[in-house]
């Protein structure tokens, strides 16, 4: 894989993408309470946000569990429903409180399950983490305005 | 710092395991040296993270990773676990910052490491050596995939 230098890739038709308005790309750490803090911030901003996956699983032992749940829960139509329910309560991320999110969100919990731990979930993150180290980000919140 | 094109000091220090580690030990592979301030401080937590991510494809170009930081043998096997990492941590302890110093990577006055990258090809020669803007920023980990497609 290369993971030389590249800009910052534009908004693709699989971005987590909601509002509308200017367009803000955030690499996002789902575990960092400073990334919790600056999204309920842009969110009140009249903008386009695109939501991309940052977890740096040293600082925050959680995140690559709950950026793998965000991606679950989006292939059942709750990707921000979810990530605004991990950022509102960062206390609660042990798979019991996950669960507890998935029922109160909705959704197929044993679909939720099985999605979270796949290839296809793990390379979505992955592909986010990729195109923010070529971009340079090396904390987060990374944002690009 | 030291400048790219001359050969790369030989040092032995002790990893996090309180094993002898020689740069000699890595004779025809290349080794990423990466200097930094202190274990646990928030700056180099987040550039070993980081670094830490993206071993597998350091890997597959055939680089290995070296910590060195003034940090002992004990706090870096804290910090290792604290981390969650695996990357090799070296301690240039006694005589304090020796190594640094001789990768001009020394804050005299401070007592630590600046934050330098050393890229050591497969010779024992200085293929890149990188040094940081300010202590407040790290290298991402693109500049170093930058220098090996060089």
């Amino acid at each position: 894989m290369d993971l030389s230098s590249a800009p910052i890739p534009p908004l693709g038709p699989d971005d987590h993408v909601r509002g509308e308005g200017e367009t803000i790309i955030v690499y996002a750490d789902l575990g960092c309470p400073h990334c919790g803090s600056v999204w309920l911030e842009i969110g009140a901003r009249p903008a386009r946000i695109a939501f991309r996956h940052f977890p740096i699983a040293g600082k925050h032992p959680r995140s690559p569990a709950l950026h793998a749940a965000a991606e679950a829960a989006g292939m059942q139509g709750a990707f921000f429903a979810m990530v605004d329910s991990l950022y509102a309560d960062r206390g609660h991320v042990d798979d019991p409180h996950l669960w507890r999110r998935v029922e109160d969100l909705g959704l197929d919990l044993e679909r939720f399950e099985r999605d979270r731990r796949s290839d296809a979930v793990r390379a979505r993150v992955r592909r986010d983490f990729e195109s923010g180290i070529r971009g340079g980000v090396t904390a987060t919140p990374a944002l690009f305005e | 710092m030291i400048a790219a094109g001359t050969p790369a000091p030989d040092f032995t220090l002790r990893d996090q395991d309180g094993e002898d580690v020689s740069l000699a030990d890595f004779k025809g592979r290349k080794v990423l040296l990466v200097f930094y301030p202190m274990d646990f401080s928030p700056v180099c937590s987040d550039q070993l993270s980081i670094y830490h991510e993206v071993k597998p494809e350091l890997a597959e170009k055939g680089v290995e990773i070296l910590g060195i930081s003034v940090d002992h043998s004990y706090a870096h096997k804290a910090f290792q676990e604290k981390l969650g990492v695996d990357t090799t941590l070296l301690a240039d302890f006694e005589p304090k910052g020796a190594v640094s110093q001789a990768y001009g990577s020394y804050l005299d006055g401070l007592g630590f490491a600046s934050r330098n990258l050393v890229l050591v090809d497969e010779d024992g020669m200085v293929a890149w050596a990188y040094e940081s803007s300010s202590r407040g920023e790290f290298p991402g980990a693109n500049i170093i995939f930058d220098a090996l497609a060089s």
